[in-house]
């Protein structure tokens, strides 16, 4: 593997076009977790003209909804959620100025157009690979949103978090490019 | 006739629930292994690398595999001669349910309706429960919890019989490459072919509970099982970034048909194929 590239947020629009699909990078600093739910009741609230709990410019989202935390910890198990369930809602909240998202799984065109448009880059967690992950996870905070348990928006200190870029800022598409020369039938 | 008290299954409900989430079967783990020895990605190997490390921590630190821990099936085989002692065998499995996603540090991850209320009922409960009436006086419970990123790849075609075995593999492989990259691969996939509709998903549930090194002992169902295995891992799918290693194992349950029907149903299962067993 060639050498992981280090991020350390927020992520600036500059930086993120300069990641490319197929790159490793360890992550470091504040991201924000938010899924389904956090996702639909944040778009419904910019659709009333009222404002979101966190100013999303520059900032990485990550689809999670983690374990509790055993007593000691600062956060259960923490492996990436699909991310196309979130699509219907994403061209709404890049506007909003996130610069990264971190989750699995394949995006919709649209979503792909705005991540040009805004200078957005998708990253890939491994799924399933979430005792691993939560490693790297050092504090966790809900800052909005506690009724939604596990799908409350959160924000989480991260060191060395580990993920790959699959679409990058000009819409390469890391799924197909590694899936390519293994591809038969 | 034998008593079972219903505290009993609810104690080994919720135990259960909590080794199903933290330690992956030894059969997986393996087959993740031979996976990782034979996958030709550079990526995929980073990939398998990861997933193997993560079933280490998850087994030796007592923490949930993956953060989805799952809509918990059970499947019941109960002897004709148990007498349930104390309440209704339902209540007692999902009581266990409860207090094993809740002392166990498990994700709750059910809503009470699916439509136009979608609450967390927060304790996991209702379970999915599939009671099988069986000769004898034992109990026999698996707790087979099942992610959602996997079950939202699954698919049903109902086919003719004039498709036979060739449209059924056909029928297996459009399932495969509509979910691609997104069930978390490399998967388990679990098939059910014959019976109604409902009966051929069942059977493709139950298929998910097959150990990945053992084989179809109907070698009629043995190639197909291997024809698709060798398919599968050619669609370049890989372990999520692309490569060799899409699926672990491929398993078929059939059962008896109609004469105008041939169902094919194909649960996706990904890496996380966690059950655990217990017999009263």
């Amino acid at each position: 593997m060639a050498e992981k590239i280090r991020i350390q947020t927020p992520l600036t629009e500059e930086m993120s076009r300069k990641l490319k699909a197929g790159d490793s990078v360890l992550i470091s600093g504040i991201i924000y977790s938010a899924r389904d739910a956090a996702h639909k009741v944040m778009t419904e609230a910019l659709a009333r003209g009222e404002k979101l709990p966190i100013d999303w410019h520059n900032q990485i989202v990550y689809y999670l909804g983690p374990t509790p935390a055993k007593p000691g910890d600062p956060i259960g198990s923490a492996g990436p959620t699909t991310s196309g369930r979130m699509d219907a809602y994403t061209p709404t909240m890049l506007d909003q100025g996130i610069k990264g998202m971190i989750g699995k799984g394949s995006r919709k065109p649209e979503v792909v157009e705005s991540m040009k448009k805004n200078g957005t880059t998708y990253f890939a967690a491994v799924g399933g690979a979430a005792a691993l992950i939560a490693k790297s996870v050092k504090k966790y905070e809900v800052i909005a949103y506690p009724e939604l348990g596990p799908e409350a928006l959160a924000a989480l200190t991260v060191e060395d978090f580990p993920a790959i870029v699959v679409i990058d800022t000009e819409g390469n598409n890391f799924y197909e490019i590694g899936q390519k020369p293994y591809r038969e039938i | 006739m034998r008593n079972i008290k219903t505290e009993e299954i609810t104690e080994v409900v919720a135990q259960l629930c909590k080794e199903a989430a933290y330690y992956l079967p030894d059969d997986v783990y393996e087959a993740l292994k031979k996976g990782r020895a034979t996958e030709k990605s550079p990526v995929g190997c980073d990939v398998l690398d990861q997933i193997i490390k993560n079933a280490e921590i998850a087994k030796a630190e007592d923490r949930p595999y993956c953060q989805d821990t799952g809509l918990t099936i059970v499947f019941v085989e109960i002897g004709q001669e148990v007498h349930i002692e104390g309440g209704l065998m339902e209540d007692a499995i999902n009581d266990g349910i409860a207090k094993g996603y809740t002392e166990g540090y498990l994700r709750k991850s059910v809503v009470g309706e699916p439509l136009f209320n979608r609450v967390n009922t927060k304790d996991n409960t209702p379970g999915v429960i599939y009671t099988q009436l069986v000769a004898g006086d034992k109990l026999k419970i698996t707790v087979a919890p099942k992610g959602f990123g996997s079950e939202n790849n699954s698919g049903l075609e109902m086919l003719v019989p004039a498709e036979g075995v060739e449209g059924v593999k056909a029928a297996v492989m459009r399932i495969i490459k509509h979910a691609d990259c997104n069930p978390c691969p490399p998967m388990v996939v679990g098939i059910g072919v014959g019976g109604t509709m409902d009966k051929a998903a069942y059977m493709s549930k139950k298929a998910l509970l097959h150990r990945c090194d053992e084989h179809n002992p109907d070698p009629n169902y043995a190639k197909p099982e291997k024809d698709l295995f060798e398919m599968i891992n050619k669609t370049g799918i890989g372990p999520q970034l692309g490569g060799t290693t899409t699926t672990l194992a491929v398993h078929v349950e059939w059962g008896p048909t109609h004469i105008a029907g041939l169902p094919v149903a194909v649960t996706i299962c990904c890496h996380a194929c966690r059950h655990a067993s217990r017999t009263l």
